[in-house]
């Protein structure tokens, strides 16, 4: 339908009272505002790097760094370049913030469903909990659990020991036992791969399947099948390789093994206890949310139970916990830059000690703030869209 | 009705046309209202009888055509110039379906607010017209209350005399009575019948055909977006010509 | 009642009382803590768990522990906690490094942030002169006692009274008479000229100094204090900045809507840590060379750019919330942009995110504990220095767990405030 749509005669309007010419007049006040602020203080900040010799520009990156980093996922030493250890930083942050998610969201789902649990015992301890370690800066907590960590446990020469000598735990973190490389490993990958991809088309087959037939298909138990049976077999084929690489004591500390560092534990166990205070609260509202007569209706209807949670209630209940959850998530990976307090080198930690050896303050609080707002804005714009695809369709 | 034909037209609308997107509301709406005519609007959901009166007072924005509102011998004609549309909103008190009344203010200050603000009137006058216009209204004793503790009727009621309190020459009633409980219809309807009896010009979106049959000169029927049929409300129940009007007056007379 | 005609004249039954295990304590405990096997074993097993936390718990921080003691040395060894420590650091661990005879000064000043947040939870005091007075007062008094004297200097005085006169100008303009519009025009233009001529630099710049007690500069603060003002005053000039995001964020106007958006994603999207940092290396490289900007200052001015931000975010909500019709009302009367929204939105809009705001209080209070990496000692870092004292080393659970509970003390209650609010405001006027 394309209807010409004449515009309105224009009647003679003094522009002062047209709302157009207004708004346009306020909008270019204000920007011009903004800018001359803008270039004031650019203007300040180039003189004053200017008087202090301070260089400008990333050149610095390629630079060697030389500074050690007590905790890294890829071999990095001092002779590397500014930007492998600020990418060692970044790897640190999602390592912490990837794991206290999902250890967050474990713990607080349980302890949100606690809170609704009908024993009353159970119910007070959830909700005492919820208000500890809500009501207390996380900060705090890090240097709690940090400092108990490191003064209260044993040196490595009286570590615990458990599991028949293999993992210690000391002063100085928890020694575990790891696998030494194997060919296979990488092959086991590839299954798991597989085994993924295999879940997603079981799963694709059996909606159709149940569409046009009407049979359902466990569609769940096959694919747990397909994701853990399908590297065990490729282990077991290839002879099943079972050689550990055990932490041993030697002199004043331990070799061997793989260590998880006091660090990162108290900060892995800080975000976690404190997030999962908060997602307690946002899953209990979110059930709490649930209309009464939305799992009625489901029974009446001669649903089961376990039908009635995943089809009915469970959709609904997400709708409500979704936006609350991202904006949670995203809190645990800005939190995770307290690290710095105690000393894990998370990528703010790493950019710190680069301002201090460069003097280049502008180009790294750049580099932080741009990594983090492609973090969040990422998850942001996921979880948007998510939210669009569950939302309600409303008039 | 032959009395009007001498008083001067206060609204005058000329070919107005209005789209939602691609979606036409309004089509080439002609409209003359005279100075103290009251004008019944009825029409099926969606036939554009609120958008068009929302134009009158630019709550809507209007693309095509003119809207021209004459009060005290001045034509203002809408457009873009925000001091007319001051100065129309001025002349035009406005009755929403939802009342509207702002929950933080008592009723007194939901009456004076206008008064103060844009006609810039002294606070104890105000006072003064906004108890008179409760009188009018039959609830005095309510004006240290808060809306939310009011009947729906009640707030209605109240709605009505927060317009009035401008002193305008026009009112628009968009569907007032919709929102209400049966039991509650009669007394906002009695107010409006009183309204019309002193002469106001009343533009009134309504399916309350007893009203329009006592009070209106003019009932108009909207239909996607067009005038279908208007006329005197004797005629216009007896024998409608259109046959979109009787299909619609059998649904909303019959049930 | 359409089915009733069966029934014949009504005979009062007997109020039916409920079975008897339902009732009293024992129908309480069966009902609510073994009404099924899985809950009875979740029971056992919660109250095992309960006793034996709370024998630990009682033995270390009760029987086994020490509660005064010359130096740490003497709790080594006990097996309990050293509640010593506390007594011996609580002085430092609530004014930090303030001059030792004058700790007065910051109590006093807790106590005064303290009784203006009180006052301003009362909702009889919820009105724009009464918490200007409250805050006005407060505030005066606050940075008394820290600072020991204040400098005024007489150009701020005047280029506020300007822009307050001027505004009262503006607005005032419709509801005021004749004496009163005068008095307001005299005001502006004499502190115009006022400020004109020392621009121009006709007159010299000039100060009332007030001088009460020794001056102590911001970088021996600490303690709680520290932690009240960056917290309070965080807040409070958030506030109104923060909803000047918001409605800008609402705006029809493209590009402020934008530039509201951008600052206020950017600043939601990195971690307050980020914003501290850059506050302590780049606010100096930002100014004129010469001038040097406080540490404090720089800390509190990190602090009020987060949280506009996060308080345009739920103002927002509150204008969502806002009924499409309000919008209409006001229009449909004739109020103007400034008129509509001073006098119909804002008043809703903001009593709505009331709790929410509270919430988001309690949010900076704990935040406010990450100023301790640029180097400020607030509550959370005297507590930490207290650790370093050579004879007191060696008791971190203690002096935290301590901090812990002051902490708690204040988040606790305010959010019992917020849910106690939230409740009140629904229950409220309307239906």
């Amino acid at each position: 339908m394309a209807i010409a749509q004449p515009a309105l005669p224009k009647a003679k309007v003094a522009p002062w009272n047209d709302p157009i010419i207004r708004g346009w007049f306020f909008q270019i006040v204000v920007i011009g505002a903004v800018t001359a602020l803008t270039w004031y203080l650019v203007s300040n900040t180039i003189e004053n790097l200017e008087r202090q010799r301070i260089a400008t520009g990333f050149a610095y990156l390629g630079r060697e760094s030389g500074f050690e980093i007590g905790d890294t996922m890829i071999p990095y030493s001092p002779a590397d370049t500014y930007a492998r250890a600020l990418f060692v930083g970044i790897l640190n942050t999602l390592r912490v913030s990837v794991l206290g998610i999902v250890l967050a969201t474990i713990l607080g789902t349980l302890i949100g469903v606690g809170r609704l649990s009908p024993n009353w015992l159970l119910n007070k301890l959830c909700e005492c909990y919820v208000e500890l370690f809500r009501n207390v800066p996380l900060l705090l907590w890090l240097f709690l659990i940090y400092k108990v960590i490191s003064e209260a446990f044993p040196g490595p020469r009286q570590a615990i020991a458990a599991l028949w000598d293999t993992v210690f735990l000391s002063n100085r973190g928890l020694y575990l036992p790891v696998p030494f490389a194997h060919d296979v490993h990488g092959w086991m990958g590839v299954a798991l791969l597989v085994g993924i991809a295999a879940t997603w088309a079981i799963r694709r087959w059996a909606k159709a399947r149940q569409a046009a037939t009407g049979q359902p298909f466990p569609t769940i138990k096959a694919g747990l099948g397909a994701i853990i049976g399908l590297p065990l077999l490729v282990w077991l084929i290839s002879g099943a390789p079972l050689d550990f690489s055990v932490p041993h004591l030697k002199g004043f500390n331990f070799e061997g093994g793989t260590v998880i560092q006091p660090e990162f534990t108290a900060l892995l166990v800080g975000l976690t206890l404190y997030t999962s205070a908060f997602i307690a609260e946002i899953v209990r509202s979110g059930i709490l949310a649930l209309h009464k007569g939305q799992s009625e209706a489901a029974y009446s209807l001669g649903l089961t139970r376990g039908q009635a949670t995943r089809l009915v209630l469970l959709p609904q209940a997400l709708r409500v916990i979704v936006p609350p959850m991202t904006s949670q998530y995203l809190n645990i990976t800005k939190n995770s830059s307290l690290a710095i307090a105690i000393g894990y080198p998370d990528l703010v930690a790493a950019v710190n000690v680069t301002i201090n050896q460069t003097g280049q303050a502008v180009e790294n609080v750049l580099i932080i703030m741009a990594a983090y707002l492609t973090v969040s804005l990422s998850i942001s714009l996921f979880m948007n869209w998510y939210n669009r695809r569950i939302a309600l369709k409303e008039r | 009705m032959a009395a009007l034909n001498g008083t001067s037209t206060v609204i005058q609308l000329d070919q107005v046309n209005k789209w939602y997107g691609q979606f036409h509301v309004l089509t080439d709406i002609n409209l003359q209202v005279k100075q103290g005519e009251k004008i019944v609007i009825c029409g099926p959901s969606g036939s554009g009888k609120s958008t068009l009166i929302r134009c009158i007072n630019r709550l809507e924005e209007h693309q095509a055509g003119s809207i021209v509102v004459s009060v005290d011998g001045k034509s203002i004609e809408l457009s873009n110039d925000v001091k007319n549309v001051e100065a129309i909103r001025k002349e035009v008190g406005m009755v929403f379906q939802s009342f509207n009344l702002f929950p933080h203010l008592t009723i007194l200050d939901n009456l004076t607010l206008a008064p103060i603000w844009v006609k810039k009137m002294p606070k104890k006058e105000a006072e003064e017209i906004a108890m008179s216009l409760l009188h009018r209204v039959r609830i005095p004793e309510q004006a240290n209350k808060y809306p939310g503790q009011l009947s729906g009727g009640q707030q209605q009621r109240v709605a009505i005399a927060r317009a009035l309190c401008m002193r305008p020459q026009i009112m628009l009633f968009d569907e007032p009575t919709s929102a209400l409980d049966p039991e509650m219809v009669k007394e906002v309807l009695d107010v409006m019948i009183e309204l019309a009896r002193e002469g106001m010009t009343m533009l009134v979106v309504t399916h309350e055909m007893g009203f329009a049959r006592s009070v209106a000169d003019r009932v108009i029927f909207m239909d996607r977006g067009e005038i279908v049929e208007e006329g005197p409300p004797k005629e216009f129940f007896a024998n409608p010509r259109n046959e979109r009007t009787r299909t619609f007056l059998s649904q909303i007379l019959h049930h | 009642m359409s089915q009733a005609t069966e029934a014949g004249p009504a005979t009062p039954r007997p109020a039916a009382l409920p079975p008897v295990v339902d009732a009293g304590a024992l129908g309480w405990i069966r009902k609510n803590l073994f009404s099924s096997w899985g809950n009875a074993i979740t029971t056992v097993l919660l109250i095992a768990f309960i006793v034996w936390l709370g024998s630990f718990l009682l033995n270390w921080a009760v029987l086994k522990a020490t509660f005064s003691a010359e130096s740490g040395k003497e709790c080594v060894g006990t097996g309990g906690a050293c509640w010593a420590i506390i007594g011996a650091k609580l002085r430092y661990i609530f004014f930090g490094s303030f001059p030792y005879d004058q700790h007065w000064r910051p109590l006093f000043a807790i106590v005064t942030m303290l009784g203006m947040l009180v006052l301003s939870c009362d909702r009889r005091m919820w009105n724009a002169g009464r918490l200007a007075i409250i805050w006005g007062i407060g505030t005066v008094i606050t940075f008394m006692l820290m600072f020991g004297q204040i400098h005024i200097p007489v150009t701020l005085v005047s280029a506020i009274i300007f822009v307050a006169s001027l505004a009262a100008t503006l607005f005032r303009r419709t509801v005021a008479d004749n004496t009163e519009r005068t008095v307001y025009t005299a005001v502006t233009v004499l502190s115009g000229i006022y400020l004109i001529l020392r621009v121009l630099g006709v007159l010299p710049s000039y100060s009332v100094p007030i001088v009460l007690f020794s001056y102590v500069e911001t970088g021996s603060w600490g303690g709680l204090a520290v932690t009240m003002i960056l917290a309070t005053y965080g807040l409070a000039f958030a506030f109104p900045y923060g909803i000047l995001l918001a409605l800008g964020r609402r705006s029809n106007l493209p590009l402020i809507r934008g530039l509201c958006i951008g600052f206020i994603e950017l600043i939601r999207g990195v971690p307050l840590i980020s914003l501290l940092i850059m506050a302590s290396v780049m606010l100096p490289l930002f100014l004129p060379s010469g001038t040097s900007i406080d540490k404090f200052l720089r800390a509190q001015v990190a602090v009020i750019l987060f949280a506009g931000a996060y308080i345009a975010e739920i103002v927002r909500g509150g204008l969502q919330a806002l009924p499409k019709g309000q919008f209409e009302a006001a229009d449909a009367m004739g109020l103007n942009y400034v008129q509509r929204t001073t006098l119909i939105v804002l008043p809703q809009a903001l009593r709505v995110v009331i709790p929410p705001l509270i919430n988001t209080f309690i949010g900076f209070f704990k935040d406010t504990s990450l100023v301790l990496i640029i180097g400020i000692f607030d509550f959370l870092k005297t507590a930490s220095q207290a650790l370093v004292d050579p004879l007191w080393t060696g008791f971190p659970g203690e002096i935290y767990l301590f901090a812990a509970a002051v902490y708690f003390c204040f988040c606790f209650s305010m959010s019992r405030y917020s849910k106690y609010l939230e409740h009140e405001l629904n229950k409220g006027t309307r239906r």
